[in-house]
């Protein structure tokens, strides 16, 4: 139980760093995830087979071995980044691949007719997605990306073991101090549950306001 | 004019003479901004020495062969062990969480949503660590809890998934609940859920990957031994050009298989009817299945 109240300061440290590191990851994922998936639908060949590429790619790539490329591989190649931008790089690529297929999954639910009438309108393709189709697809694809974004959450533990500044990174810190490792791992636990419930949280506030009933 | 075979069409209309000419040449332009990428990433490549014979030479070592196909050995034996248990774990739960007995169903629910909260990697280290597991067994422990619990919610929703109809024939010919549930629900909840199942599978594989956190012997591992060898000039980048195309490989055919499988049953009128949920990592939101 006092694994927690002495070393508030380490699992408070590595909370952080989880939560920043989610935070992060998630920025860029939702920002790589929208322009995937405008690429998927776009009318140009080149563009869709991009985006193709890009998906089935990292959708299929353990995340260990993009960890371990990114954080292992690129500074042989003479790009020095600090360990966090790589982290944050190689989590919201991958996640970019599941948010990108979310996307253009809500993409389908909005009705034709939708976009049909933009189109009579003169609308052009950009104006189209931009203006009718996304914003309505955003509405109905909120549960899902949230569960992509604790899908991030959780995956990020995997930067904690390639480094000691995030949550489950602590554990090292504790057992070398000699504290009860199962206790610490209780509190790990907790700390994660508190992030994934706050995420769905966020998600469930989001849906109820903007969620769309179909 | 050839029509577009693409699904989403309502997007755009139907490209006339211009706009061809207009996305023709978007087309080219993008195509030589990803060749110049590649250009530069080659260049990148050359400028750092990744392909002086040094760093390739270990690959021709049969030691080092027989190390890198141990490794893959040993992935796969997880990936197979971890399958098995975790379809055995799913079942179990999810034969829980359909029980007719409340505290059954609470102990069930609680399991699942517990383990599909928590990050994999978590209740590995857990075991590896806390419990002093050998490196194996601790990664078995740790895929089959987590896709056991995600794989109990896809068994779940596919025998939720049969018609109602089917339930009440079965119980009206007399049948008990457990025939009902042998006979009649699980072979037809089984068929729609296949593919869901074998997305789960292509999940257990890539996390069989994070073994090599707990120094496990799987395929990563036998790449960073070659990759961190001063003898050959630390060659990562060669084997990340290695190990990658087969990871991704063997991911990539399990996916294709299960979207094989799934577009043979959609062409299936005896699954036709059943639409069951693709597998997702826990949602924790009480009520929203």
């Amino acid at each position: 139980m006092d694994v927690l109240t002495d070393n508030f300061s380490t699992f408070g440290k590595g909370f952080l760093g989880t939560v920043e590191l989610t935070v992060y990851a998630s920025l860029l994922a939702l920002a790589l995830g929208f322009v995937m998936a405008s690429f998927r639908v776009a009318p140009v060949g080149s563009f869709r087979a991009f985006g193709t590429v890009w998906v089935t790619v990292l959708r299929n790539t353990p995340l260990t071995l993009l960890f371990f490329a990114v954080l292992l591989g690129l500074p042989r190649f003479g790009l020095v980044l600090p360990f966090k931008v790589f982290a944050v790089l190689a989590l919201g690529c991958y996640t970019s691949a599941f948010i990108c297929e979310a996307l253009r999954s809500g993409i389908n639910t909005v009705p034709k007719g939708q976009g049909e009438a933009a189109r009579s309108l003169g609308m052009s393709f950009g104006q189209t997605l931009s203006t009718v189709v996304l914003p309505q697809a955003f509405r109905s694809v909120i549960a899902p990306v949230g569960s992509n974004l604790i899908a991030l959450a959780k995956n990020s533990a995997i930067a904690g073991a390639f480094s000691v500044t995030e949550l489950l990174g602590s554990y090292k810190t504790l057992s070398e101090l000699g504290y009860n490792i199962i206790w610490t791992f209780v509190w790990i636990a907790v700390g994660y549950l508190i992030i994934t419930l706050a995420i769905s949280a966020i998600f469930n506030v989001l849906e109820k306001r903007w969620g769309v009933a179909r | 004019m050839k029509a577009l075979s693409h699904d989403s069409t309502a997007l755009y209309d139907i490209p006339g003479p211009k706009t061809v000419r207009r996305h023709k040449l978007y087309g080219v332009i993008s195509t030589l901004l990803v060749l110049a990428l590649v250009g530069w990433i080659l260049y990148l490549l050359f400028d750092t020495d990744q392909f002086t014979a040094t760093k390739w030479t270990p690959f021709e070592y049969k030691g080092i062969q027989e190390l890198l196909l141990r490794g893959l050995g040993n992935t796969l034996k997880a990936f197979a062990i971890s399958a098995v248990l975790a379809l055995a774990l799913g079942g179990l739960l999810a034969m829980g969480r359909l029980s007719d007995h409340r505290p059954v169903r609470w102990l069930a629910t609680l399991v699942v949503e517990f383990f599909r909260a928590m990050p994999v990697l978590v209740m590995i280290f857990f075991v590896f660590v806390a419990l002093k597991v050998q490196p194996l067994p601790a990664l078995v422990a740790g895929l089959t809890l987590y896709n056991g619990s995600v794989l109990a919610e896809v068994f779940r929703s596919g025998v939720n998934s049969v018609e109602r109809g089917q339930r009440e024939a079965a119980y009206a010919l007399g049948m008990r609940k457990t025939q009902v549930m042998g006979h009649v629900l699980v072979p037809q909840a089984v068929r729609a859920m296949l593919p869901a199942i074998i997305s789960q599978l292509v999940v257990a594989l890539k996390d069989t990957s994070l073994g090599y956190l707990i120094t496990y012997e799987e395929f990563l591992h036998a790449g960073k031994l070659i990759a961190s060898n001063l003898d050959y000039d630390l060659p990562f980048i060669p084997v990340v050009m290695v190990i990658s195309p087969i990871y991704i490989g063997m991911c990539m055919l399990l996916s294709w298989f299960a979207q094989w499988v799934s577009k043979r049953q959609r062409r299936n009128p005896k699954t036709e009817a059943a639409d069951v949920a693709p597998a997702e990592p826990g949602t924790l939101l009480p009520g929203t299945q």
